[in-house]
């Protein structure tokens, strides 16, 4: 589903504070499936996602989404593209302060028009699956950290995206929170989701869910 | 719906959620941005409507005024002058006019008087104009005493208060009849004060004036058009000094506007990167952050122009009327008839609504072009 | 309720009260244009030629008659006099109009 040739990416290319973070990557990843990236930090695994989430450009090499070469396109198609097959699921989880669960979790599909009614019953349904409807009116500074998650996983899933891309997922969670996140997991590839997430977690690595590991390090796969 | 509708809908929505958050601070601004506009507004309304209502009542004026000169001053018509004139072709009507000043130390305020044929107000009567009434208590059927400039004491008896609509003209009138007139100011038999000239074609008025000013040659003829002139300039002049005075308040609300539109917090700055990362475009981001500048000064405009016109219209523009219509004594109550000057609107309309929107545009630029992967660096 | 909504609608009538306001404006009350119409006939009846405004010195209650010599007339196409001008030049064109009378009196005035 998506196939990546000989990616390099540079950070601050061409100055004295040039950094190579991947050197040539070439990885195909399949649909369905949970593919979990491992490797400390620095390793470049989340610059790898940022690729394969349109969230940037690689400095050079092809990135194919469903055979179709995407690293070459304007900002709007890969806008576009990041919005309609891709949900982020970050670190931080980044919600917008101030607002509520319910606003968090429809904003990424505000620039598609659809009417607000349809988009509230939407994310109802999903918050109904995450066991988070009690909540969903509150302001998510008010939330507990499982509770972020869970409404950060809802934004991902709210343009029902294809591809669901999580940046260390566990690592603000407990025990019980990651074992809870994984089972939602296991819930995505039962409809067809396709997961991709960094993590060097082992309760996430050695987890049943996870179908494939890729292992990186300083900018390069290694052994799986 | 339409979702081009639904979205721009959308984007509001969001908008206004994050201006919810800075509650306090939003609607400090927008009060201040109300108050500039409606002190902008207030003094544009106001002097139009003074300055056209001024144009089209004295359009009912005298077309020439002839005054005679002597030594560079103003003094009276002497009794052969008026046939002096002749006739002069397009000249309709030529009147002797008599009027003056009387300072009156009850009230420490100015009278106009001026005489009338006695057919308007018998002798031994006067018509008041209302200011004058109000001040000193006068109403119809009262009598006053006035002591004439030679120190002799007049009784007159108020026929009529002139109406209270026509104060703006007529707040320190005093009409009184030709004979009393000469008696109280010991008026020269024969002479006059001008002389009102009416003048059919407009086309002709400024020919007549030059045909009198060589017939004679000590006078100075007034036009109409000169007074008409003069008024504009008037308020003009005051509108001016007005906006000198408010230009440093302007100026600093400026600078308040646009450190507060254009000053991007860090916050703002992770909002951005985080709406660019769940999918939003630049476009999206810039479109969303026009509304708010649109929605602040749109509201700020429109608030401000309805209290301006409600100021001006029906409080009689209390809070500018020392600036814009002076001070006096006997001070004329007058409610203006409402009037605007479309381009004036315009260019208010246009320097609140751009430049804010604008400010609020550049810094956003800058944020909303940067990589959308900057979220997940950090 | 969307806020977007309360929004929408609150504008939408500030909008319509200010078209309420210039419509009125486009077609005056008819006590109002009585009332212009009565003050006109005042200044024709009885010949005023300035407003009331500036009553408190003899040289201000007729900006348009006063000498020559007084304040609002020292230069005929002056913007701004009081005591005496000190931002604006008239232009050159508003002088022009008395020229020709200017030229066609003997004496200074």
């Amino acid at each position: 589903m998506i196939e990546l040739s000989n990616i390099k990416k540079a950070f601050n290319q061409g100055q004295p504070n040039e950094y190579w973070a991947l050197h040539g990557i070439d990885l195909a990843l399949e649909a369905g499936k949970v593919t979990a990236f491992r490797g400390p930090s620095g390793s470049g695994k989340t610059t790898l996602l940022t690729i394969v989430g349109c969230l940037s450009r690689p400095t050079s090499g092809r990135v194919r989404f469903k055979g179709e070469d995407i690293s070459g396109l304007p900002e709007r198609f890969l806008t576009d593209i990041r919005r309609q097959s891709f949900g982020f699921v970050f670190q931080q989880f980044n919600l917008i302060k101030g607002l509520s669960a319910l606003e968090n979790v429809i904003l990424p599909a505000f620039p598609t028009g659809r009417p607000r009614h349809e988009l509230v019953t939407a994310a109802e349904g999903i918050f109904d699956q995450l066991k988070l409807g009690h909540r969903s009116t509150a302001k998510v500074e008010w939330l507990s950290g499982g509770e972020q998650q869970r409404v950060a996983i809802a934004r991902a899933l709210i343009n029902d995206p294809e591809v669901i891309i999580a940046d260390e997922p566990t690592a603000n969670l407990d025990t019980a929170l990651s074992k809870e996140f994984m089972s939602i997991l296991e819930g995505f590839t039962a409809t067809g989701k396709t997961v991709l997430l960094t993590s060097h977690d082992p309760l996430v690595v050695d987890s049943t869910a996870v179908h494939r590991v890729v292992g990186m390090r300083d900018g390069r796969l290694t052994e799986d | 719906m339409n979702p081009w509708l639904e979205k721009q809908r959308h984007l509001i929505d969001f908008t206004l959620a994050s201006l919810g958050r800075r509650k306090t601070k939003n609607i400090g601004l927008l009060l201040a941005y109300t108050l500039l506009v409606f002190v902008l507004a207030s003094l544009t309304l106001f002097t139009h409507a003074l300055r056209s209502e001024a144009s089209f009542v004295l359009a009912g004026s005298p077309e020439v005024i002839l005054q005679r000169m002597v030594a560079g001053r103003h003094d009276l018509i002497p009794p052969d002058y008026i046939e002096k004139i002749g006739r002069i072709r397009g000249v309709q009507k030529k009147e002797g006019r008599l009027w003056g000043y009387y300072y009156d130390t009850v009230l420490n305020a100015n009278y106009t008087f001026m005489a009338r044929p006695a057919d308007e107000v018998a002798d031994g009567y006067i018509m008041v104009g209302n200011a004058l009434a109000r001040e000193r208590g006068l109403a119809a059927h009262n009598t006053i005493s006035f002591r004439s400039y030679s120190g002799k004491l007049f009784t007159f008896e108020v026929s009529a208060v002139l109406s209270p609509d026509s104060e703006l003209l007529s707040a320190d009138l005093v009409l009184l009849s030709e004979n009393d007139f000469r008696r109280f100011f010991e008026y020269p038999a024969g002479h006059f004060t001008d002389i009102a000239l009416s003048v059919a074609n407009p086309q002709e008025v400024r020919n007549i004036a030059a045909k009198l000013s060589s017939a004679l040659p000590d006078s100075r003829p007034i036009l109409r058009e000169e007074v008409l002139r003069t008024y504009q300039s008037v308020f003009d002049w005051r509108e001016g000094i007005v906006l000198t005075v408010l230009a440093g308040a302007i100026l600093a609300f400026t600078i308040l506007a646009w450190e507060k539109a254009s000053g991007l917090s860090a916050e703002e700055k992770r909002e951005i990167g985080i709406l660019k990362a769940i999918g939003w475009e630049t476009g999206d981001v810039i479109r969303m952050k026009t509304w708010e500048g649109l929605l602040i000064s749109l509201t700020a405009f429109l608030l401000g122009f309805i209290a301006a016109y409600v100021h001006v219209f029906h409080f009689d523009a209390a809070v500018f009327e020392p600036v814009l219509k002076g001070w006096s004594v006997l001070y004329p109550r007058f409610t203006l008839v409402p009037t605007v000057d479309g381009l004036q609107i315009a260019t208010l309309f246009f320097f609140t609504v751009f430049p804010y929107t604008a400010a609020v545009l550049v810094p956003i630029w800058r944020a909303a072009i940067t990589d959308p992967d900057a979220v997940m660096r950090a | 309720m969307r806020p977007s909504s309360v929004v929408i609608g609150l504008l939408a009538a500030l909008v319509l009260v200010v078209l309420a306001l210039l419509a009125s404006i486009l077609h005056p009350a008819d006590t109002d244009m009585q009332k212009l119409a009565d003050n006109r006939a005042i200044v024709e009846k009885y010949g005023l030629t300035d407003l009331a405004l500036f009553t408190e010195a003899r040289y201000t209650r007729h900006p348009s008659q006063a000498d020559l010599h007084s304040a609002f007339q020292d230069h005929p196409g002056a913007l701004e006099h009081f005591p005496t001008g000190s931002l604006l030049a008239p232009r050159p064109s508003s002088i022009n109009p008395h020229e020709s009378l200017a030229g066609k009196t003997t004496s200074p005035d």
